[in-house]
């Protein structure tokens, strides 16, 4: 390759590795966002399990029935 | 027009981007005539003009949302002004970039501070990078937003200066290509200036909405955390 074929592949080369680049981080961040919402479903599931559960019956025992 | 162009489905416009890049490449390559005086190396034109102007619209567009912010403070405004402004800083990047490899094939040299255009790209790309050093040192909140917003505007300033310093001073270095008389240039080499600068556009539009989806969706989780801690 000439010096100048060079320089002009460096140039569209750079662009192009910029946009995988930018695309490898968007990645990234998706991956964490796919994490995040995994652990609120679980919290939410668990929330939704607690309030679903039925109350102690101390008072029950207390009187003797 | 530029609401309608938010309606356009995300994936329609990344594969539209990648249509016209593609094209770009092909007329830039196989259809656009080699320039008499720097040969090969002029082919560099045909990316490194459409990056700058698409980080100028890039930065325009970010101090348009920020005085849309500070006008009638709509929720989304200052998120959107802040993605379009790292948009920008990352096409001012790539100009630079792009520029100084023209610069070395074409002077000889990667950098000169003798020619204006350079030194108003860069205070430019500087002053709109230092733009995260100020987000970042804010806590979240109305306060920032507003901040953020003025910073914008500032900035927006430059944009003309920068585009009009070739034009002002006596710039023997940078090239000037598109004069009163109209772009001088052949046809051919300027059907693919325009479709290489529509690819990148549409590129920067692509990343623009990607970026906000992903930010959006940041803050609603965070905000469901909150929720059901």
């Amino acid at each position: 390759m000439s010096a100048s074929e060079k320089y002009v592949a460096a140039a569209y080369l750079v662009v192009f590795v910029a946009v995988l680049v930018w695309v490898a981080i968007i990645a990234a961040k998706l991956a964490r966002l796919e994490r995040d919402a995994g652990e609120l479903t679980e919290l939410a599931r668990r929330r939704a399990e607690r309030e679903a559960e039925p109350e102690p019956t101390a008072e029950r025992d207390e009187v003797g029935v | 027009m530029l609401s309608r162009l938010r309606h356009i489905p995300l994936p329609a416009l990344a594969a539209a981007a990648a249509v016209l890049m593609a094209t770009a490449l092909a007329l830039v390559f196989f259809y656009a005539p080699l320039d008499a005086d720097q040969g090969l190396s002029q082919k560099i034109f045909y990316i490194h003009v459409p990056i700058a102007l698409t980080a100028y619209a890039c930065f325009a567009w970010g101090a348009a949302k920020a005085f849309l912010h500070l006008w009638k403070r709509p929720p989304g405004a200052d998120l959107e002004s802040y993605a379009a402004i790292h948009q920008g800083v990352i096409f001012g990047a790539l100009t630079l970039v792009t520029g100084s490899i023209w610069a070395r094939v074409s002077w000889g040299i990667w950098w000169t501070w003798s020619s204006n255009q350079l030194v108003t790209f860069l205070i430019l790309f500087l002053f709109y990078a230092a733009y995260f050093m100020l987000r970042y040192s804010v806590e979240p909140g109305p306060a920032r937003a507003n901040m953020c917003a003025v910073y914008a505007l500032f900035g927006v300033v430059l944009i003309p200066v920068s585009w009009l310093s070739i034009r002002l001073a006596n710039d023997y270095i940078h090239p000037t290509v598109f004069t009163r008389h109209g772009p001088q240039m052949s046809g051919s080499m300027f059907l693919a200036f325009c479709v290489s600068w529509a690819a990148l556009l549409t590129l920067a539009g692509t990343m623009y909405r990607v970026e906000l989806a992903g930010k959006r969706l940041d803050d609603r989780l965070r905000e469901l955390r909150e929720l059901l801690a």
